[in-house]
């Protein structure tokens, strides 16, 4: 029988309970933003590829030609945010994948954590990383001087960039359980140059061609279709298809090695 | 009011496929108690200690931590767990480790107490993946200390430590069950479990074959070794033995005798009594000898 003096009082079950959020809090965010800044590849993905990209491609003779609202110059430093957006949004996605086998995940399980805070958490981080890159694009393009296009549209095409790169963090989850380690990236990068070029996002493509056929069902081209559609004022119904498509797959690609994952602790 | 048991097993199986690893395990820990969990490797010491964390279900039983359910517990931060490997993040550093995992409890910041109690606060500025084996273990082992939990778990825990590492970490565990903390330790050091805990729970092949002190363990595993030397030692003067109550084993070579019993008291009297014995030696099986006989008796 216990006494009232019993030691383990101090540890009364009543007198816990479980963090608001589901422990999802500022200090969690920040920490994983510093992650993401302190690492040196993140960086170089994120700023200085995608401003290096846009300055050499932005740079051809055309670049003052009129394209719906802007010219050209604003139409490819548009693609350049969403290739930078991309591919950081896919390495932090891929960091997940990472974490969970170095164990990390198992170590925060065993904590109040939720999943669905920690997702939040992840996604938070990745669109953050992304607007970094989006931003850094359109800042180099701003001093470069050659874009132009209404500050509405600017805007507009920068906001749906961001969103649009919810679906390569997805992928980068998905390719990081499917290609376990650190080397993800090495394919990951490669990967989704690839596909860029294929979606149209580094060369405009002949619409009607044969790789225009192939282009359409590729991944890029959707989500590149759509962050322009504020600038070209086009936007084709099967794009809108392609880019709802292609994120459904990566989610379900990414939740559904998430809970095998799970279940296999 | 009587509190719930820290820990209540009952009737726990895990089946992975066609691999039973925890079969039918009853366990009642009760609270402030240190009890190791020893067993030899893939006697389901780590699926059992999974089970409590709720990180695995059991295919059938029940599990109770303080009278929840086990991840209520853990996301009461009442049950707390220090891993054997893994489980860092070698980008970050002690002191952001400890920080990013205390910031998940949702109460006050006790990254600072916790890296003294574990003595890295001198490492709180490193990367955790420049730490050594052992200062990664410690680290572990602030982490799990977090939330001041009710229950701490610990899987092989001074695995990398150095002696050093070793004598502080106990002492600071036992430090911690004198105010009330529960702890349950999975180990394959018998000695480790004989020094630091009260109780041993000695489990084989995802059964429970032994629970009691250190004493109890080595005593169930059968009593006691008498030798002597008999002169004119024959098969007359061995059947006698072998006859006394609680006699299992006698074994002859020349004058030397070896007889094992329960009760050891009964066969010295003999030998000095009714023969010409000398050299009478009496010894306690070790703990060693105890986990051999009753993990083997367990398959």
């Amino acid at each position: 029988m216990s006494t009232p003096t019993h030691p383990a009082d101090a540890y009364d079950p009543a007198g816990r309970t479980p963090p608001r959020w589901g422990g999802f809090n500022r200090t969690l965010l920040g920490l994983e933003l510093r992650r993401m800044l302190r690492n040196r590849r993140t960086i170089v993905f994120t700023i200085l590829l995608p401003a290096g990209l846009f300055l050499s491609f932005g740079s051809t003779g055309q670049a003052s030609d009129r394209v719906g609202s802007g010219n050209v110059a604003a139409y490819i430093m548009v693609s350049m945010g969403l290739y930078g957006a991309a591919l950081t949004a896919a390495a932090s996605g891929a960091m997940v994948a990472m974490e969970r086998s170095l164990g990390w995940s198992r170590q925060l399980r065993l904590t109040p954590l939720h999943p669905a805070a920690y997702v939040v958490t992840k996604t938070l981080v990745a669109l953050a990383i992304g607007a970094i890159a989006i931003v850094a694009v359109n800042v180099t393009g701003l001093l470069q001087g050659r874009p132009d296009m209404p500050a509405g549209t600017w805007v507009a095409c920068a906001a749906v960039t961001l969103v649009s790169t919810l679906t390569f963090a997805a992928l980068g989850v998905f390719a990081g359980y499917l290609v376990p380690g650190e080397n993800v990236m090495q394919i990951l990068g490669p990967g989704l140059a690839l596909l860029s070029f294929l979606g149209g996002v580094f060369i405009p493509l002949d619409v009607g061609s044969t790789i225009w056929h192939i282009a359409v069902l590729t991944p890029m081209y959707g989500v590149a279709e759509v962050a322009r559609a504020p600038l070209t004022h086009e936007l084709p119904w099967y794009a809108v298809v392609n880019a709802v498509g292609w994120l459904l797959a990566f989610v379900a690609g990414a939740a559904w090695q998430m809970s095998r994952d799970t279940a296999r602790v | 009011m009587t509190s719930p048991p820290a820990v209540r097993l009952t009737a726990l199986t895990r089946r992975f496929g066609e691999v039973e690893a925890v079969r039918g395990l009853d366990l009642t820990v009760d609270r402030g108690e240190i009890v190791a969990f020893l067993g030899p490797n893939g006697a389901g010491k780590t699926t059992t200690l999974d089970c409590v964390l709720g990180l695995s279900q059991p295919t059938s039983g029940a599990v109770e931590v303080l009278g929840l359910p086990p991840r209520e517990a853990v996301a009461r931060g009442l049950v707390a767990a220090v891993m054997q490997t893994g489980g860092l993040l070698k980008d970050l550093t002690v002191g952001e480790t400890v920080r990013y995992v205390g910031s998940l409890f949702g109460h006050a910041d006790r990254s600072s107490a916790v890296l003294e109690e574990a003595g890295i606060a001198d490492l709180a500025g490193r990367r955790v993946g420049l730490c050594s084996g052992g200062e990664q273990q410690r680290l572990r082992f602030a982490i799990a200390l977090l939330s001041d939990p009710a229950l701490l778990l610990l899987d092989e825990p001074t695995t990398g430590m150095d002696v050093e590492g070793r004598r502080a970490f106990w002492a600071a565990i036992r430090r911690d069950a004198a105010r009330g903390r529960t702890i349950l330790f999975a180990t394959h050091y018998l000695e480790e479990a004989d020094q630091h805990a009260d109780r041993i729970v000695l489990i084989s092949h995802g059964r429970v074959v032994a629970d009691g002190t250190g004493a109890e363990v080595r005593a169930l595993a059968g009593g006691r070794s008498v030798r002597a030397t008999v002169p004119g030692l024959d098969e007359t003067l061995l059947g006698r033995l072998r006859a006394l109550p609680t006699v299992d084993r006698v074994e002859a070579r020349g004058e030397q005798v070896h007889v094992h019993a329960g009760d050891s008291d009964l066969v010295a009297r003999h030998l000095l009594t009714a023969t010409d014995a000398h050299d009478v030696e009496i010894t306690s099986r070790n703990l060693e000898d105890a986990f051999l006989s009753l993990t083997q008796e367990a398959r």
